[in-house]
């Protein structure tokens, strides 16, 4: 295992020179001589059919050069991809259009496309279009969409359901029949929007000389991109490169293949020019994916002990008015298999019909199904122990998998790799003072002062593989992960990696890993990503997968550079390759410390190839695809306090303690950060934010303004504390950070409020638990 | 229709002709190409266009660039001086004060006018003072970090940049 003294170490992260001096390279910064600018035309209608467009009068306006409709488009794009397909759930996919052709289905649809000289103007003509729409019923909610008389989307999907999904392990009817009592309990997972703080963006470059496109876009994943985009354009993929180096954050919203970058590409191998789409905000909260958005009816069977025996969990998803690129897999396979949580229940089962509505598309956001499974065993653990009188922490723990029986095979079909789920309870509780947090409590109350306190145990699964599996579960696409690293005649070494960090921080902890495994200074080493052009094929970065299967890809092929180089190192000091000792960047004899050859010259060696061994071939560059056995499974408690104010319902939040356990840590400074971001969307979730609609599709939090990302005063500060739980895994014993917080803080602020209301007898409040809604729970109960 | 402006940015100063409707910060990005001030929004809610005005924070997506006529303006890339950083973007760096990095150019000039203005702020005073900047990586608790580290770095010395 390679312990030395950059893995854990914090170092400084090597990104951020050129963001902190604005010398970053996203994508609306490439500036392409003759660039034109496209703006999309997108339905103000949920629900409209289209009966003519006239761009006449938008056409003959100062600068616009072209403009296209759905079905000037229709021969030149086929219709943008679903890339999950679960199977033996009767899932229907329905057409999606780049541009709609004859049906607008939700507020956002791309109706037609201006490109003009720039930007101005080509929203200008785009305000100029008139379209003639037939305004039909929309439908917004997805447990109604279901029923009989609701407005149907397409024809080919009847009452609106795209998929029914079921999972079902241990003997689910038996646990119920034999239950001491049954808790139940409708749970809403309200939608969110994304807002990474850079909206998407393409600018498509297509050479009609040479035939190639280049892309840079706004993606996690540009092999991705590119993969689906030549299958839509028909241009080879030798021909099409994807760049999406610098990238202002994702969350899972920049994993989709999007109409956007289609529209861009094709208009631009039409003119044989370039063509740059950048949305503004407003579009971006219509035109990218949402997430969550569940209704989650919910039944716990439970001993009088406080023993869970079994779940049963029915879901309405909502899937928007198309499935986007990876939809279909996150209310299914990335939800129902983790609903063991970190207990051992004996039955579990669970169905989910994914619903299409006339709404903005939902996919991946940070955590993806895990955040809504999570929510749903941490309120229901809360629900039991208050059915039972009991401590929310005693139900907790009595549940708890034991630290001595991992592997752990869940009812679900995982096997959870490594956990010690009482290790961070105890530390958690130990830097809360529990006991103390109790009396105080107490004493508050007795002052009419409402203070609580949540709890979150969790565990998740991420560094998502293995191949297997994603082809079992109807995923497209392998989970493996690539690394080149090439040494440099000089010795320095690139690394070419399929992950593809956009704000996770990877040139920074791959560069250490390169540099305790080759022993050479981290300044020698440059960690290449987000160019297909440079890398390659790799499968990118979501699923908090980029460590724990690119880094031992990366590992992987470090190992197979080292050995190599010391064959050589043996070769040329004229003694056999057992004999050779690496330590520190080089190779030397053992037993004799002076017979030595530092990487650098091996490297040299390595190019010149006067002398080499007879079996070996010049050059000092290895590739390794790393496909693992298995997912990883961080976990941990976080705990939340809390004060609501009983006359405005505002909460107040004292303290915040996360006790994670995401197995060794490269660098502990980059994993904090990774915590104290997520754990700011869980609570966001929480407590501010909501993408509502009205009951005609309108998305009513269409701005900044209207939807509440949280700014600085709106959090506290995080108390940060790990326990460390190699994984078995992969060799460096790494699992993901880039969920965790996300997955575990929601249910942990909910609990802390619905805790801080029992006074009242309130038992659960539907997210987010605004002040307003809080207070009117309040006054609710006071009327009685 | 084009009007002349003369503005100074970073520093040097340009003469241009613009569009009476033409944004500052698409003057910065398009016209003088200095894309490190980005577009976060389109309702000044995220503050990733700020800049310094004669010295002060404001959000160029806010601005139009005839407006801006006869200013003297201190974008991102003027901020560090002969290869020295400011104590704000050092702060940034030391702390892990960004991680995509999009925000942080008008998170680090809304922290330069701020700690010109409060040389010494609480915990407080900063979350209240970036409230006009919305970061969604961080959770801010580096930020803030950050902000102090150049606070405390800076205590005693005149304020170094973004005031001339």
């Amino acid at each position: 295992m390679a312990v030395t003294k950059l893995f854990g170490a914090s170092v400084k992260r090597r990104e951020d020179p050129r963001m902190i001096t604005g010398r970053g390279s996203y994508t609306d910064d490439i500036h392409l001589a003759g660039t034109l600018s496209l703006a999309i035309l997108r339905s103000p209608h949920a629900h409209a059919r289209i009966r003519g467009i006239d761009v006449g009068r938008a056409r003959g306006m100062p600068g616009v050069v072209a403009i296209y409709t759905g079905r000037d488009l229709q021969d030149k794009l086929a219709p943008v991809p679903c890339a999950w397909l679960p199977p033996n759930t009767d899932l229907k996919v329905p057409e999606y259009r780049a541009i709609a052709i004859d049906k607008a289905r939700y507020v956002g649809d791309a109706v037609a496309a201006v490109v003009a000289e720039d930007r101005y103007a080509a929203q200008d003509a785009v305000d100029a279009i008139q379209v003639d729409y037939e305004v039909l019923p929309a439908i917004v909610e997805q447990e109604k969409a279901t029923h009989d008389g609701a407005p149907q989307l397409y024809d080919s999907v009847p009452n609106n359901v795209a998929f029914h999904w079921v999972l079902n392990g241990g003997d689910v009817e038996g646990a119920f029949a034999s239950a001491d009592l049954v808790v139940s309990q409708t749970l809403l997972n309200q939608r969110l929007i994304p807002n990474a703080m850079e909206p998407r963006g393409a600018v498509a470059s297509y050479n009609p000389g040479s035939g190639e496109l280049t892309l840079w876009c706004t993606s996690q994943n540009p092999h991705i991109h590119r993969l689906l985009m030549s299958a839509v354009t028909g241009i080879p993929e030798t021909r099409v490169r994807v760049i999406s180096t610098d990238v202002g954050g994702g969350f899972g919203s920049k994993i989709p293949f999007y109409a956007g970058e289609m529209i861009a590409s094709a208009i631009s191998r039409d003119l044989g020019r370039p063509v740059k789409w950048t949305e503004d905000r407003r579009e971006n909260y219509v035109a990218t994916t949402h997430g969550r958005d569940h209704v989650d009816y919910v039944d716990v069977a439970a001993r009088r002990d406080g023993t869970v025996t079994g779940l049963r969990v029915r879901t309405y998803a909502n899937m928007g008015a198309y499935l986007s690129t990876a939809a279909p897999g996150v209310p299914t396979w990335l939800f129902g298999l983790i609903l063991s949580g970190p207990y051992k229940i004996g039955a579990i089962g669970c169905e989910v019909f994914g619903v299409v509505t006339n709404t903005t598309p939902t996919d991946a956001y940070r955590g993806a199904g895990r955040p809504e499974a999570t929510y749903i065993l941490e309120r229901m653990m809360d629900l039991v122990a208050g059915r039972l009188g009991m401590d929310p922490v005693d139900v907790r723990r009595k549940n708890f998998i034991p630290a001595g029986e991992f592997p752990y095979a869940t009812p679900t079909g995982l096997l959870y790799d490594s956990g010690n789920y009482d290790g961070s309870l105890d530390r958690a509780l130990e830097m809360v003072d529990y006991p103390g947090f109790r009396r105080r409590q107490e004493a508050a109350r007795a002052q009419g002062r409402l203070l609580g306190i949540g709890f979150s145990t969790y565990v998740e699964v991420c560094g998502l593989a293995p191949s297997q599996a994603a082809g079992a579960m109807g995923f497209q696409g392998g989970l493996w992960e690539s690394a080149t690293v090439r040494v440099h005649p000089s010795g320095k070494v690139s690394v070419f990696t399929g992950s593809s960090p956009h704000g996770q921080g990877e040139e920074t902890t791959f560069a250490q890993l390169v540099g305790d495994e080759l022993g050479i200074p981290i300044d020698d080493v440059e960690i290449v990503h987000g160019d297909t052009g440079r890398i390659p094929f790799g499968m990118g970065t979501y699923g908090s997968r980029s460590v724990a299967v690119g880094g031992t890809a990366l590992f992987k092929a470090l190992g197979k550079v080292r050995d190599k180089a010391s064959r050589l190192a043996a070769h040329l000091l004229e003694v056999s390759p057992d004999d050779i000792v690496f330590d520190q960047g080089r190779f030397h004899v053992k037993g004799a410390p002076d017979r030595v050859k530092t990487f650098p010259e091996v490297a040299g060696a390595a190019y010149l190839a006067w002398s080499m061994p007879p079996d070996m071939n010049p050059g000092l560059e290895e590739t390794y695809f790393h496909d693992p056995s298995n997912n990883v499974f961080p976990f941990g408690t976080h705990v939340c306090e809390v004060e609501v104010d009983p006359e405005t319902g505002k909460v107040a939040f004292q303290r915040y303690v996360a006790v994670d356990d995401v197995g060794r840590v490269i660098n502990p400074m980059i994993v904090d950060g990774q915590v104290h971001g997520g754990i700011a969307q869980g609570l966001a979730q929480a407590v501010y934010e909501f993408a509502a609609y009205d009951d005609n599709g309108q998305l009513l939090s269409g701005s900044m303004m209207d939807y509440a990302v949280p700014d600085a005063a709106m959090l506290p500060t995080f108390e940060v504390e790990r326990t460390e739980t190699p994984s078995p895994v992969n060799p460096m014993g790494v699992k993901g950070a880039g969920e965790t917080g996300t997955i575990a803080s929601t249910p942990a602020v909910v609990n802390a409020i619905i805790d801080a209301l029992s006074p009242y007898g309130i038992k659960h409040l539907d997210m987010p638990l605004t002040p307003e809604r809080v207070w009117q729970a309040i006054q609710a109960r006071e009327g009685r | 229709m084009s009007q002349q402006v003369k503005i100074t940015v970073n520093g040097t100063q340009h003469t241009s002709e613009v569009e009476p409707r033409l944004l500052l910060v698409h003057y910065l990005r398009d016209v003088l190409n200095l894309t490190g001030t980005h577009v976060g929004c389109d309702t000044s809610q995220c503050g990733a266009c700020t800049v310094l005005i004669d010295g002060e924070a404001v959000k160029s997506c806010t601005v139009l660039a005839v407006q801006a006529d006869g200013a003297d303006i201190t974008t991102i890339e003027g901020l560090a001086k002969d290869g020295q950083l400011h104590p704000v973007q050092e702060g940034f760096w030391e702390m892990h004060g960004l991680q995509c990095g999009f925000c942080t150019p008008g998170m680090i000039l809304t922290a330069v006018a701020l700690l010109k203005e409060n040389p010494h702020p609480s915990e407080a005073e900063i979350r209240h003072g970036i409230e006009g900047n919305l970061c969604r990586c961080t959770g801010y608790q580096n930020i803030v970090k950050a902000i102090q580290y150049a606070a405390d770095k800076t205590q005693g010395a005149p304020a170094a940049a973004g005031d001339d």
